[in-house]
């Protein structure tokens, strides 16, 4: 049981450290950027490029790709939102126009690296299982759980304390209010895509290495998972995505445990829909209400 | 409207009674475009070149080109050069449907061999049925749902049911155990077939399966069902799993700590599974269709064939190869004539054919008769168990 838990926290780093991203994003723009998932999966390749061709150790390829990925946010806030913001279908239309950079980002991830699942090569992590209370944990794991952690409480001291992240609370609650007070949303905007695209790309980093396996349909297995976790958290909270990124993980190992792993989408998904039914915003989502 | 229907109607019965007073006239070429005798012989390869089984589909391609070359080179069929078309069935049941349309209708190939997956294959395969187009499956291993599609539909692969059970039959020889838990993939047609053999298999050893789990193709983390398995403390772990899978979950199974045996089903069978899984990969256990030590003349020709051409043959090299040696004698007992009834009535008498394989025949109903063997990793490699 004790090795279960583990096994689920250390799944719901990932998904939680996956949906923050997304959860910021919407959080500021009210729009849902499906392209998210294919920024966790060039991250991915990005690292492995350093580390497997560069003879890069991780503890550099996971910046340097934290930042590609931060840089690939911007251009792609530049590219398929910015044009379509002020209009007053933006939500549907940034939607849509995610999704085609989704795909064009995978083509990418596809022409340059092919089709195959590609491996970091054997021995990039010095990966010593340790034993805790009965469980095999490895240092890996470990590290993993550690960084997605601390990148998360990152996050959350940026929106907190810092001059940017009060004013990324601010368009969050109204772009044109924060206009008028003279905070430039664009660059506002674009920070959060930044900030939003890099924690995909460490989540994608992490999980190529937690699995040792990237390849360009990776973002697939996550990208319902962050969906789900952001509107069991709430739409656009942070908090809210960080718990339910954990509380999915761990229900996914329970649901293996008790019920079989035939079981395991199928609850995991009952359960959000069970969510929506009696708390339709989420666990910490604010009141759906918030235009006048 | 009335008329409208009943025109349609009368097209409807008027068309295939068209169609088949032309085939009527049409002797032993069927359909039109036809490839005469003492020309070229159109073979279809619809393989995965990409998707989760591209590991496989380049192997066949290894051996399909190779066999290709050498009967060519042969000369041995009275003048029928045999023309290899491969196509990418992307691992994907609509690509593979596509691809097949494309050989039946646009190229007009004589025989289509593919495609790589069980799955695929009960998509695509009904197509060349209808089209009466002869199929020589050389990697679909389900029992079932392939070669009773129908008449046309022929395969060189051993099934999971021929394979499995001698598998485990020689691990419980050798390791000796009683209880066994079982991890399969529960989204394929393949993976969850070899899981029925498995199961049945342990069964007729009396072996008690402790602890069923099972997994979906694009999952990459297997640590919750594994910790399960090993709570359960069984003796063997046996796992019906793709090549990218199996890799995943053996590593996966080492680092939790489960240090006990494993027998993987004919997934495992490639050299890239031990690739990716690295040490974790040494002492599998892998039922096997494909003999590589045996000692026959077709087997050794071939290893130095692909010694020559760089390449590591497995077992889905040795099996597209000797697919393509399957065609050539089909071309042969047909007289050399290459429409495609020649060849499926050429296939029905195919006959203790030599193929790195071993004696090759088809049975009554169309599947591969001959011995399966089971191999183990060491030091990296396969090694044939004796």
């Amino acid at each position: 049981m004790w090795q279960q838990a583990i096994n689920g926290v250390f799944l719901g780093a990932i998904y939680a450290l996956f949906a923050v991203g997304y959860a910021l994003v919407f959080g500021v723009l009210d729009i849902l950027n499906l392209a998210h998932q294919a920024v966790f999966t060039l991250s991915a390749f990005i690292a492995l490029a350093f580390v497997a061709e560069g003879n890069m150790p991780l503890a550099i390829a996971l910046p340097v790709s934290l930042l590609a990925a931060g840089l690939i946010g911007v251009g792609l806030e530049r590219v398929a939102f910015r044009p379509l913001r002020g209009r007053s279908d933006s939500n549907i239309s940034g939607l849509i126009s995610s999704l085609a950079a989704a795909t064009i980002l995978e083509a990418i991830a596809l022409q340059i690296w092919g089709p195959d699942v590609h491996r970091f090569p054997q021995g990039t992590f010095p990966d010593k299982p340790l034993h805790v209370l009965g469980a095999t944990v490895s240092a890996l794991q470990l590290t993993i759980i550690a960084v997605s952690v601390a990148l998360m409480a990152a996050l959350t001291a940026v929106l907190r304390a810092t001059r940017l992240g009060r004013q990324i609370r601010a368009v969050a609650e109204s772009p044109r209010a924060a206009r008028i007070l003279g905070v430039d949303v664009d660059r506002v905007i674009a920070w959060s895509f930044f900030l939003s695209s890099a924690l995909g790309g460490a989540a994608g980093v992490l999980f190529g290495v937690a699995f040792n396996s990237v390849s360009p349909d990776m973002g697939r297995s996550v990208e319902l998972k962050g969906l789900a976790v952001i509107i069991l958290g709430g739409m656009g909270s942070i908090a809210g995505a960080v718990i339910a990124g954990f509380a999915l993980g761990l229900l996914e190992v329970l649901t293996v445990v008790q019920l079989g792993s035939s079981w395991r989408d199928a609850v995991s998904f009952g359960v959000l829909f069970v969510v929506l039914l009696v708390r339709p915003s989420g666990l910490l989502g604010k009141a759906a209400i918030r235009e006048a | 409207m009335r008329f409208g229907r009943w025109s349609l109607r009368l097209a409807a019965v008027a068309l295939p009674l068209a169609l088949a007073a032309c085939k009527g006239g049409g002797g032993a070429g069927d359909a039109g475009g036809e490839p005469a005798k003492g020309s070229s012989l159109k073979i279809g390869a619809a393989l995965s070149m990409t998707g989760a089984a591209a590991t496989y589909g380049q192997s066949q391609k290894n051996g399909l080109d190779a066999a290709t070359e050498e009967v060519n080179g042969g000369n041995t069929l009275q003048g029928v050069k045999l023309e290899l078309l491969v196509e990418d069935d992307a691992t994907s049941k609509e690509q593979g449907i596509n691809v097949f349309q494309r050989f039946i209708n646009t190229d007009k190939v004589s025989v289509i061999i593919g495609p790589t997956l069980s799955t695929t294959a009960t998509a695509a395969d009904p197509l060349a049925q209808q089209a009466r187009v002869p199929v020589l499956a050389i990697s679909n291993t389900s029992p079932t749902g392939i070669t009773d599609i129908g008449d046309y539909i022929w395969r060189d692969s051993l099934t999971e049911a021929q394979v499995v059970p001698g598998a485990v039959k020689k691990a419980k020889a050798k390791i000796g155990f009683k209880t066994a838990a079982v991890l399969y993939g529960n989204d394929d047609v393949f993976t969850k077939a070899g899981y029925d053999v498995m199961k049945k298999a342990l069964a007729d050893e009396n072996v008690t399966v402790v602890d069923t789990q099972t997994f979906a193709k694009p999952d990459r983390d297997f640590s919750a069902q594994l910790t399960a398995i090993k709570g359960k403390n069984p003796e063997i772990v046996v796992v019906s799993a793709l090549a990218d899978n199996a890799a995943a979950i053996v590593a996966q199974a080492r680092q939790l700590g489960y240090s006990g045996p494993i027998l993987g089903g004919n997934g495992f069978n490639s050299p890239a599974f031990i690739k990716n899984a690295g040490p974790a990969a040494e002492g599998v256990l892998v039922g096997t269709s494909w003999n590589s030590a045996s000692t026959a003349p077709a087997n050794q020709r071939f290893k130095e064939l692909m010694q020559k051409r760089g390449v590591n043959p497995d077992q889905f090299t040795a099996q597209a190869y000797s697919g393509v040696l399957i065609v050539a004698e089909a071309v042969r007992k047909a007289g050399f004539k290459t429409g495609r009834d020649d060849i499926k009535n050429g296939f029905a008498q195919v006959k203790d054919l030599d193929t790195p394989l071993g004696k090759f025949s088809f049975t009554p109903t169309r599947d591969a008769q001959h011995q399966p063997a089971v191999q183990q990793v060491k030091n990296g490699k396969f090694e044939i168990v004796q």
